[in-house]
């Protein structure tokens, strides 16, 4: 009983970052932008998160500085981008190799340390509970704002006007500035909202996954979580499927690993992506959802003419 | 009947000018528009009125000039300012998102914040009550180009304004759904709203319009009211001078003639969920005849275009036969080789590539039809025949141009067309298909186009055309067939064919329905 709750503690665990950095690189391209640097802003924010828990002794100042960095580091890849037009593609890739070496040059009298873990919020009484209890209510910070951040942004993108314009910018720039929208100004306070939960995502593997400081250490996340978004065709629920499907296989063939089943693990390991694209590509089998859902002015500079 | 109301004048433009690079498009412009009157803004493409209505609705920012507003100088620096005015417009294309419903393309202009709910039973009201019936939840990309229209009326509608701009609103429209868009317009007069209507079409401005204001080469040539105008004076003051008629000799023997193009049972399925599936398709053109293709856009034409031409192969064998032998399987470079040419509806990135000269462009289409004059020994080029045979055809469709041999963007889009068509046509093919063969282009060169067509027919090759443009098509055509929801109609010879039969055809009626309520009617 114990083992499988704690195997499910692992999973939610192991799927939190990627929520929060697919939730957020979700947001940016539904208005349009396609921003490769996530795994760049989420070393940043582990880096960031790390540095700031350490230095103060507060996991807490740690979580806000892993937000910020997140959100300062994407506002380079703004104005590149957005004020000056640069080909998204190529700003995007050389954030994360931006990101991966300043991390690396940061970080490197942390490497070592021990770090600071952000404390489960516990709810008294409700933990007790068997089973749902420890998975409910005896989780880290991080994992309760995964999860209202994900309801958030369903919320905001679908049922909300502000989400219906930044929807319909995605679709087509040129009407939504024909309309008078500010086209501009709703992308950089997308990408500055990704890029804050991308630092986010980087801060739980500081401060929580592995409350210590490694470089690399987002090993390949961001771009697990980028692909998770295109799986996923653009719905906030289905990347919520995907990164926890991802978690439960990833974790799932750790342990087959440990027990030393007679399958080659370099097989094992690369179940996780496998199903994950599996499942995925199942569920969005609908072709016309998807062309609904697919941002078609994804990747492309908005210049207005004047 | 209204605009005589004068000195109260709802908008007021003095001196507008607007500058890109070298060219001047918009050269001191003068406009009044009075309350209550609709107002055309006439001038062929290129003359610099999308450019002037643009800096009325704030997309573009004058270089000099002044705006007056009932009176008051204002500047109008987006279109959010022109929408607080009481500005509102109906754009020819690219303002609706696809993906989403009617009713939110239509929440997305208002600002008061209303639910969505809210906001789709007013449009579907207000929609109603103009007799525009509109379903506020459907898919954009599901809705023909007629429909969309009316999401663009009732959107600006709903924003209750002052003067409405419509830009060129019936180049996609039906004659029937135009008659209705015109009872519109004189109602939103008679409740004393404005309207600026940007149209080339003459006969519908002597129509509705109560005072005209002619644009050329940017400059106000003159006003006038259309009404006391006939078609060919308002054209001379557009062109500027008398536009040759295009001359269509009798098509003889045609009956006998060999089938030069045969489409038997052309089907396609839809490549993505907003585009048209073929249907059953079946027509054939003879050696001598023009056949014409109407529709309202976006009904499969480009689609049948992409099959016949190549870029897109037939599953069935003998579903394209050129000259007698099937064609189904071959890709565009094996149909050129049978004799057949093409030229596609988008100039730029389809019919040529943009950053490359012309004569480059014009090996491009012919290598292959042309290997033993543009190629030489070991694949290498030869630039001086080309060069040759791009400045002949450059000569014999007149294209004016700044250097001998520019890049294609560098030309005008009328330029470009008469390059492209020109390019074709300098091949003698056996077989032509060209899609929208003036598209965009001035009165003079598309009298030159439409006339080299007739006459490559008559020369004994087979050309098929398809065009939204009936006035065109009733020029050039020895039949014309319509094109409705991936169906073709049978062909009417054109001494049978009325605007008003096409026009049913073209909303969809069947065959036999449409001859049926002529004959009540």
């Amino acid at each position: 009983m114990d083992i499988t709750v704690n195997i499910l503690l692992t999973i939610a665990t192991a799927a939190t970052p990627l929520l929060i950095a697919a939730i957020g690189e979700l947001v940016v391209e539904r208005s349009g932008v396609l921003n490769l640097g996530v795994e760049g802003m989420m070393i940043m924010g582990a880096v960031g998160g790390f540095g700031a828990g350490y230095l103060t002794g507060s996991p807490w100042i740690g979580l806000l500085a892993a937000i910020t960095m997140g959100a300062v580091f994407s506002l380079l890849f703004a104005v590149m981008t957005l004020s000056l037009a640069t080909n998204q593609v190529a700003t995007g890739l050389s954030l994360t190799l931006l990101g991966l070496g300043l991390s690396g040059m940061m970080g490197a009298n942390f490497v070592g340390q021990p770090g600071e873990r952000l404390p489960n919020l516990d709810v008294p009484g409700l933990t007790a509970i068997p089973v749902v209890g420890r998975l409910l209510f005896g989780q880290d910070p991080i994992f309760y704002i995964s999860i209202a951040l994900t309801a958030a942004v369903m919320w905001f993108l679908f049922k909300t006007r502000t989400g219906l314009t930044l929807r319909s910018i995605g679709d087509s720039h040129a009407s939504a500035h024909a309309l008078g929208i500010h086209v501009i100004r709703y992308r950089y306070l997308s990408v500055i909202f990704g890029g804050a939960c991308a630092g986010l995502a980087g801060g739980h593997l500081s401060l929580v996954y592995t409350p210590q400081w490694v470089e690399n250490m987002t090993a390949g996340r961001g771009w697990i979580a980028l692909a998770l978004v295109v799986f996923a065709s653009w719905r906030p629920w289905r990347v919520l499927a995907g990164a926890y499907i991802f978690g439960a296989v990833w974790i799932g063939q750790l342990h087959a690993q440990a027990f030393g089943i007679p399958v080659p693990s370099q097989l094992l390991s690369s179940l996780p992506y496998l199903a994950t694209v599996v499942v995925l590509v199942l569920i969005s089998r609908n072709k016309r959802l998807t062309m609904m859902n697919t941002p078609a002015s994804l990747g492309q500079p908005f210049v207005p003419d004047r | 009947m209204s605009a005589d109301q004068d000195g109260a004048n709802l908008l007021e433009v003095r001196g507008l000018t607007k500058i890109f690079g070298t060219l001047t498009a918009c050269d001191h412009v003068d406009l009044n528009i009075a309350k209550g009157e609709i107002h055309a803004l006439l001038g062929e493409n290129g003359a610099g009125k999308s450019t002037l209505v643009k800096m009325l609705f704030g997309s573009l920012e004058p270089n000099s000039g002044e705006i007056f507003w009932n009176g008051q100088a204002v500047r109008i620096t987006s279109p959010g300012t022109a929408k607080k005015l009481g500005i509102g417009m109906v754009f020819q294309h690219f303002s609706l998102f696809e993906a989403l419903t009617a009713a939110e393309n239509i929440a997305l202009s208002l600002d008061d914040g209303s639910p969505i709910s809210t906001i789709a039973a007013k449009a579907r009201a207000l929609s109603y009550s103009y007799g525009l019936p509109l379903d506020p939840l459907s898919l954009v990309g599901d809705l023909s180009v007629g429909e969309r229209q009316r999401i663009e009326i009732i959107r600006c509608l709903l924003q209750t304004p002052q003067l409405i701009i419509l830009d060129e609103p019936t180049s996609v429209l039906t004659p029937q759904e135009a008659d209705k868009l015109f009872e519109t317009l004189e109602r939103l007069r008679s409740e004393g709203k404005s309207i600026l209507y940007i149209s080339h079409r003459l006969e519908e401005v002597k129509r509705i319009c109560d005072r005209a204001t002619v644009l050329r080469h940017g400059k106000v040539v003159g006003h006038c009211n259309p009404r006391q105008e006939t078609a060919s004076s308002l054209a001379r003051m557009m062109v500027g001078n008398e536009v040759q008629a295009v001359v269509r000799a009798p098509a003889e023997g045609i009956e006998t003639a060999p089938v030069l193009l045969q489409i038997r049972e052309l089907t396609r399925k839809p490549a993505t969920p907003f585009s048209i599936p073929l249907r059953n398709i079946n027509l054939e053109v003879r050696a001598g005849e023009v056949i014409g293709i109407a529709g309202v856009a976006g009904n499969g034409q480009g689609e049948f275009f992409e099959s016949v031409s190549g870029e897109v192969l037939q599953e069935d064998t003998g579903s394209v036969r050129i000259r007698g032998k099937d064609a189904g399987g071959l890709a565009i470079t094996g149909r050129r080789l049978m004799g057949a040419a093409f030229v596609p509806e988008e100039r730029l990135g389809h019919g040529a590539a943009p950053r490359m000269r012309l004569s480059e462009n014009l090996l491009l289409s012919r290598h292959a039809t042309d290997g033993k004059m543009f190629v030489g020994a070991g694949g290498m080029v030869k630039s001086d025949a080309i060069y040759t045979a791009a400045q002949r055809i450059i000569k014999a469709m007149d294209v004016r141009k700044s250097a001998p041999d520019p890049e294609a963007a560098a030309l005008s889009g009328g330029n470009l067309q008469k390059f492209i068509v020109g390019r074709e046509l300098d091949r003698r093919p056996s077989v032509l298909v060209v899609n929208q063969p003036t598209w965009g282009v001035d009165a003079g060169a598309a009298a030159h186009i439409r006339q080299a067509l007739i006459e490559l027919a008559r020369s004994g090759s087979a050309v098929l055309v398809i065009s939204q443009d009936l006035d065109e098509l009733f020029e050039i055509s020895d039949a014309i067939t319509v094109m409705h929801n991936g169906e073709l109609s049978k062909p009417l010879p054109i001494a049978e064919a009325t605007f008003e039969k096409i026009g049913l055809l073209m909303g969809g009626a069947e065959p036999g329905h449409a001859e049926h309520t002529l004959e009540t009617a």
